[in-house]
């Protein structure tokens, strides 16, 4: 056992290397270019400010938020429970533009609550400004936070809230005893994850903070690129948004202390402790509130999309296989790579995060372009590129339950000799099927929504998606680029759907 | 034998392919989707040069000087087409240009140039416009007619980004042109109506359309697309007293090109009719060279040239550093 725990494995040193090398490699071409790091200007330091505050609150609001919604959700069932869930994951996989005039079309200037305010005889609120940013990363996070957190609390096995029932437990003692030390392994990384994704926020924080007050490093990083060409300050920048990923990452491991409730039977979990009218209300709110808030402007975005289906060009379509490839192929090097850095690579896995894509893409163009056209290399460098960055979210899911693995079947297998591919095939595929699922999910969802690196590397020959999305919105054709965002979302959750079935969360397993 | 006569055919198609000289032309990407010109010029011009008319879109017109800035000398581009006049210092800079040595006769009303005249050496104009706040005419009756008065006024406006966006830098350099060192004060006095700045048009135009705004930052022409393609009346575009900033899409050779004399034919394709009746229903601008049969109805003519605010190419990039501070620091406050 103490071998198995100490020795690294060939898989995990080449995934470890292979992340670290693609991330950091790119950053250093491009210094290596620029030939120097740019300063830091007094609007730098108004950015930083600004960029950090408004991911602090936002990463805040988010897993505050998300703890009562998966609380309720991890113990109550109900009809819809499952699509719900499911529902849940869109606003996360939305393009931001989609999302951002979903958000508009119920808080904007002539939204639903401005409309009923109207005509109520009551002033007008505004959206725009630092309460638009967080309210929308709120928007985009709250429902990721909340499938961590409840997959926490299905992590906890069933036994140790019935031995909690049979000491006569009270709620509060069984949120003092269970829940709080799951929620001290959980909630940090939860946090962090968000907290580094809303750092690198751009069009949302310009759009909706209503002007260079909500300038974000992002944008200065995109500036540098696109118009000044600067990549000395790019890079900079891009360093000054990784030492603050890395900060963030130490507080969350700081704080994180691991639960280890140790190996149940996965029986059913039966909340004793809340069956109480009180408790009742209380979920039934939660959940209500989340699937409000979550799911008007959701349904405004498919509703405007359906008036544009019909008018989509055929490119449209043609750019939703180029996609759907792009997220499978995407997906399954996402997941081996997850899969050999989840029990001690964790933090390799964070830093595709943890750099702007606009860094990762121009450093790799830079690297490339010596030897042969980046447009040759625009599929598989988009893969890998989506691949990376859709790691951190898979290791953050996978993670903590391979590290709880270990600990409760380690000594089984070692006993028996199980171990390479058996222990992959009979423990973990096994074992972790929820997580698995749930991260290869995710991930495809997310390589299927990204529009970052493509249009760097822009090929004649195909486009994706999102990218064609953006090309009919700069061609007056909002109408149809609604109905590609429509197409968009419903394949997103589609491969969500599919791959997340395994791992949905049920009271009953 | 049908095997081996199917893979012949292969490898002959191939052979046939290979032959076929290419020409790359990088571009924005509104110009290469089905909505807009890429598509039927790429036909038209094949139809005439034996050769394969590929469209690169590369983002916007920033974009596309910036992904030729990475690529270098090493870039597979023969031509790229969609930088405008506030871009072309910066392009010559490169030296990745090579002279057009044409001496074209165009109906760009360039304010700094004889009429008809073109002198810019290394790039040609290929169409042009002009920015203007757009609103609706059934929401908004009595738009204003200067910037003191859209600033004395509470109409809503969204503006996009002059760091990130084409469009948004050509409102930048109309302010400066215009009130110079008052620039600042200016953007003060505009700021409370500016409802958001956006990164890009597309973004902008959408919150406009959504209703999130009275006036959206667009062009002269964007009433046109949705009078002629919408059969929708409602919008028009406000024409300033002191002037509307042009904006001139200009495309220029690559010194590197493989195709030289294919790039030299297709920068007079460019100036032909065949390239120019596409440019008013496609791209939505101004075409460079007016087609025989003149615009098309629904389209208003364009402002006249003194009427047109534009900062000389050489002039732009010291401007644009100073006026970007003083709009940084005007709506910061």
């Amino acid at each position: 056992m103490a071998n198995r725990a100490f020795k690294i494995k060939p898989a995990e040193g080449i995934s470890a290397a292979f992340v670290a090398a693609f991330v950091l490699v790119p950053l250093a071409a491009v210094i290596w270019r620029a030939g120097t790091l740019g300063g830091f200007s007094a609007a730098d330091w108004a950015a930083l400010r600004f960029t950090v505050g408004q991911a602090l609150l936002s990463a805040s609001l988010s897993v505050i938020l998300a703890v009562p919604v998966a609380k309720a959700l991890a113990r109550r069932n109900f009809r819809g429970r499952r699509m719900l869930i499911t529902l849940l994951g869109a606003p996360f996989i939305l393009p931001v533009i989609v999302a951002v005039l979903g958000i508009l079309a119920v808080f904007g200037r002539s939204g639903l609550v401005n409309t009923a305010l109207d005509a109520l005889g009551l002033p007008e609120i505004s959206i725009y400004g630092l309460q638009g940013v967080v309210l929308a990363h709120v928007f985009f996070n709250l429902p990721l936070a909340t499938r961590m957190i409840l997959q926490g609390w299905q992590a906890i096995p069933g036994e140790r809230f019935r031995l909690a029932a049979s000491l006569g437990m009270r709620p509060r003692q069984v949120s003092r005893v269970l829940e709080w030390p799951m929620l001290r392994a959980v909630v940090p990384g939860a946090w962090m994850v968000i907290f580094v994704l809303c750092l690198s926020s751009f069009a949302v924080a310009l759009t909706l903070g209503g002007g260079p007050r909500a300038t974000t490093l992002e944008l200065g990083i995109y500036q540098a690129f696109r118009y000044d060409f600067d990549l000395g300050r790019a890079a900079m920048l891009a360093v000054v948004q990784l030492g603050l990923a890395g900060g963030a990452a130490l507080v969350a491991l700081w704080v994180s202390v691991p639960s280890g409730f140790g190996a149940g039977l996965d029986r059913v979990v039966r909340r004793y402790e809340a069956e109480t009218v009180l408790a009742r209300v209380g979920d039934g709110l939660a959940i209500f509130a989340a699937a409000v808030f979550l799911l008007i402007p959701l349904g405004l975005v498919i509703l405007n999309g359906i008036r544009g289906l019909s008018v989509m060009p055929s490119q449209v379509w043609e750019a939703l296989g180029v996609s759907l490839l792009l997220a499978l192929c995407a997906t399954a090097l996402t997941m081996v790579l997850a899969l050999a850095l989840a029990r001690r690579g964790e933090a390799v896995g964070y830093l595709g995060l943890a750099i702007s894509p606009m860094v990762i893409g121009t450093g790799l163009f830079l690297l490339v372009n010596p030897v042969i056209s980046p447009m040759a290399l625009a599929f598989p460098v988009t893969v890998a590129v989506n691949a990376v960055m859709a790691l951190p979210f898979a290791v953050r899911v996978i993670g903590p339950e391979m590290r709880a693995l270990e600990a409760d079947w380690g000594r089984l297998g070692a006993v028996l000799n199980i171990r390479g591919w058996a222990w992959l095939r009979w423990v973990v595929l096994l074992r972790l099927r929820k997580s698995l699922s749930f991260a290869a999910g995710l991930s495809a969802a997310l390589a299927m929504g990204d529009l970052g690196v493509v249009a760097l590397f822009a090929s004649p020959d195909w486009a994706t998606l999102p990218l064609q999305m953006y090309r009919l919105m700069g061609a007056y054709q909002m109408q149809a680029a609604a109905g590609a965002g429509l197409l968009l979302l419903m394949s997103s959750l589609f491969l969500f759907w599919i791959f997340d079935r395994g791992g949905r969360g049920d009271v009953d397993v | 034998m049908r095997h081996l006569a199917f893979a012949a055919g292969i490898f002959l198609a191939g052979q046939a392919l290979a032959e076929t000289p290419v020409l790359k032309v990088y571009t924005y990407d509104s110009f290469v989707s089905d909505w807009g010109p890429g598509p039927v010029i790429e036909k038209r011009f094949e139809e005439v040069c034996d050769c394969d008319l590929q469209f690169v879109g590369a983002g916007d017109g920033a974009a596309l000087l910036a992904r030729l800035k990475l690529e270098g000398k090493r870039t597979d581009a023969d031509v790229v087409l969609g930088l405008d006049t506030s871009l072309t210092a910066q392009a010559a800079e490169t030296g990745l240009f090579a002279p057009h040595g044409k001496t074209p006769k165009v109906d760009v009303p360039t304010p700094y140039e004889e009429a008809g005249a073109w002198s810019d050496p290394l790039f040609l104009p290929y169409d042009y416009g002009y920015l203007a706040f757009v609103y609706d005419k059934t929401k908004l009756s009595e738009a204003p007619k200067t910037f003191e008065e859209l600033a004395a006024s509470d109409v809503k406006i969204v503006i996009q980004d002059p760091r990130s966006s084409t469009p948004g830098l050509g409102l930048l350099l109309w302010v400066k042109a215009q009130y110079g060192d008052q620039a600042e004060a200016m953007w003060g006095t505009l700021s409370d109506n500016i409802v958001t700045v956006t990164p890009g048009w597309s973004e902008a135009y959408g919150l406009f359309l959504e209703g999130e705004a009275d006036m959206v930052l667009s062009y002269t022409t964007s009433p046109a697309y949705h009078r002629i393609a919408e059969k929708d009346d409602s919008k028009a575009a406000a024409v300033f007293e002191q002037g509307n900033y042009m904006q001139i899409e200009v495309a220029g050779k690559l010194a590197g090109t493989d195709q030289p004399e294919l790039a030299d034919r297709f920068l007079d394709f460019m100036l032909s009719d065949a390239f120019q009746s596409a440019i008013p229903e496609l791209n939505w601008m101004y075409p460079a060279v007016t087609p025989k049969d003149g615009l098309p109805s629904g389209f208003d003519a364009p402002l006249i040239s003194d009427h047109a605010v534009l900062i000389e190419p050489a002039k732009v990039p010291a401007m644009r550093a100073e006026a970007l501070s003083e709009w940084q620091t005007a709506l910061s406050r």
